[in-house]
């Protein structure tokens, strides 16, 4: 091996260890915060258990046996199976709806974060980077945006489109980027001044290239803390349609729907709706704190 | 400061302006409003004599310009259901949600204001970190859910509290400590940081040196500058609240716009739809233009912008 070639090697080497050296002290630091790896093992044992739903359920939940129908937590069948979290009103077990309910919420979580936080990364890049009119105009459809309680708005929306996992994914994705916009605007507000992209723009980079290259990377980061934070929203909201009856439709398992059905029994049955609201709280929480942790690991500055 | 005011009303406007656009899109998302409002039942023959009568034919503009003017006079037709006018349904049910919102709002500053100064008086005391840790479950906590467990403990198991319906108090109670929590959790949390902040800056230390009891260091100087962030949150929180009331209205059976809204939307009555999303559009961007009227007051610093 000659000198030259070693020298590529290394060179070559070198900025995937480096990158892989800061990647670990991110994530040294992130463990650091306590909550924050506490949200952190939530959110990866919540995607872990909706990936291998199968696996970890010990019942079909779709699986209806009319004769065990309300039975309490720790109910054990004649067959000598428990049902850890007891059965609803048509005999089905709760905890393996739990566990395929999970599903719904994780998908329409990602994929309406990902439309939205494309979307509002999208409009503030153009927004703050060229504003004028450009930026006038988006602001004034964020202002139109927050006006409207959203729940309602989707709950209208949905009433009209018909209840379906699209239609939800679609509505709470196109009506949730005002937040992505805000922030990575006000970032490139501040970006845009900074000598690197004076350079680039000095140097006669057209501006989509200084957008995609040189904005977007720096904007990245207080976009992921938003999106972040913006899926534990979705999740919420997901359920709260569901729970209204305007989410995906029985009989596959909703964490909202099965509130709902919950609901109906709650004075001789607590624990039809106690569990599956669990199964949220504990879910938005963990991606909560694995946000605020993010959050202040990456970019103490950002206030959200 | 006289432009300030102009061009934040100029604002409004336009904003309902966009809003009555949304909420007339609404019936027009499928293509055809006709097949939305009709039953599915209807003939050839009267789906045409109702396409002519109400005007679906004219060009999208022209309609939505019909319907702008009759929202501008509250006129969204009757609804499908009721047979009466559907924004006159609308208002006569707007005041149950705005005590409901109210209330709740009550409930959220009374307690979180408290709870975040002396969160951060106190900092890293256990009193500090059982605040936080319900503020953190206050923010995870689905409404609906929080709801229905306020219900099994309070009217299931103790028959303490009404479970339904609008009436004296007692009725107010759990609804409103329902849809206050999520927003007592957030102020609590922007309450403590920001006290946290001010607490901290060089005034405070001035003040503490000249010998000023601390007392009135908290309570003077240092909550009327953490404040200014916190009127902020309540205009915003004011959209969720309005938004939440839809769901805590369903579960309490409050007798509100939330409620009436979620009924028609299910009854397929798309006018009271439509009046009911404007009118609550129309109320948060109202209030939003108030708190930002009285925040040039309480902050001078803004007036000069």
């Amino acid at each position: 091996m000659d000198h030259q070639e070693a020298a590529e090697s290394l060179v070559l080497v070198r900025p995937r260890r480096e990158a892989e050296r800061e990647w670990l002290s991110f994530l040294t630091r992130l463990a650091r915060r306590r909550t924050a790896l506490f949200g952190l093992v939530v959110v990866v044992v919540v995607m872990l258990v909706a990936l291998f739903a199968p696996w970890f359920s010990p019942f079909d939940p779709l699986e209806q046996e009319i004769t065990q129908r309300l039975r309490a937590p720790g109910w054990q069948d004649a067959s000598g199976r428990v049902h850890v979290l007891g059965t609803d009103h048509l005999g089905r077990d709760i905890l393996a709806r739990i566990i395929h309910g999970s599903r719904i919420a994780l998908v329409v979580g990602f994929a309406a974060v990902a439309i939205s936080g494309v979307l509002g990364m999208a409009i503030g890049l153009v927004s703050g980077y060229f504003g004028g009119r450009i930026d006038d105009l988006f602001m004034r459809l964020a202002d139109i945006q927050l006006a409207f309680p959203f729940i309602l708005l989707a709950i209208a929306v949905i009433g009209v489109l018909g209840p379906s996992l699209q239609n939800i994914i679609i509505v709470i994705g196109v009506s949730s980027w005002v937040v992505y916009a805000r922030v990575v605007r006000g970032e490139v507000l501040s970006l845009r001044e900074r000598e690197f992209v004076q350079a680039a723009v000095a140097l006669g980079s057209q501006d989509w290239r200084v957008l995609l290259r040189h904005v977007l990377p720096s904007a990245f980061t207080p976009w992921l803390v938003v999106a972040t934070l913006d899926m534990a929203r979705v999740i919420v909201v997901e359920s709260a349609l569901s729970f209204l009856g305007l989410g995906v439709q029985p009989p596959t398992p909703t964490w909202g729907g099965m509130l709902a059905d919950g609901r109906v029994y709650l004075s001789t049955a607590w624990w039809l709706a106690t569990f599956p609201g669990l199964a949220i709280l504990v879910t938005v929480l963990g991606i909560n704190l694995l946000g605020d942790g993010l959050r202040d690991t990456l970019d103490p500055r950002l206030k959200l | 400061m006289k432009v300030y005011l102009i061009r934040r009303l100029l604002q409004s406007i336009l904003v309902l302006f966009g809003v009555s656009l949304v909420v007339f899109l609404i019936l027009h998302l499928t293509g055809d409003p006709t097949l939305l409002l009709l039953p599915p039942d209807a003939t050839a023959e009267e789906i045409h004599r109702f396409r002519e009568a109400m005007g679906f034919n004219d060009p999208v503009l022209v309609q939505y310009l019909r319907f702008f003017r009759g929202a501008v006079q509250g006129n969204f037709g009757d609804s499908l259901r009721h047979g009466e006018p559907a924004f006159a349904l609308v208002v006569e049910r707007l005041p149950a949600t705005l005590e409901l919102t109210a209330a709740a709002l009550l409930v959220a500053l009374c307690l979180a204001l408290p709870a975040g100064i002396i969160s951060a008086v106190r900092r890293n005391t256990p009193l500090d970190y059982v605040t936080t840790v319900i503020a953190l479950l206050g923010q995870a906590m689905p409404t609906f859910w929080l709801g229905i467990m306020l219900i099994l403990i309070f009217s299931v198991q103790f028959s303490l509290l009404p479970s339904s319906g609008r009436g004296d108090l007692e009725h107010l109670v759990l609804p409103a400590f329902t849809l206050g929590l999520f927003t007592t959790a957030r102020i609590t949390r922007l309450t403590r940081s920001g006290m946290l902040e001010v607490l901290g800056q060089d005034y405070i230390r001035t003040a503490r040196a000249k010998g000023v009891s601390e007392r009135p260091v908290i309570w003077k100087h240092a909550l009327k500058n953490a404040s200014i962030p916190i009127v902020t949150i309540v205009g915003i929180e004011l959209g969720t609240l309005l938004g939440g009331a839809v769901i805590t209205e369903t579960i309490f059976a409050w007798p509100g716009v939330g409620r009436l809204s979620v009924q028609a939307i299910f009854n397929r009555d798309y006018p009271v739809v439509q009046a009911a999303v404007f009118v609550l559009a129309s109320t948060f961007v109202v209030v939003n233009l108030i708190v930002d009227i009285a925040y040039t007051y309480l902050d001078p610093r803004i007036r000069l912008r």
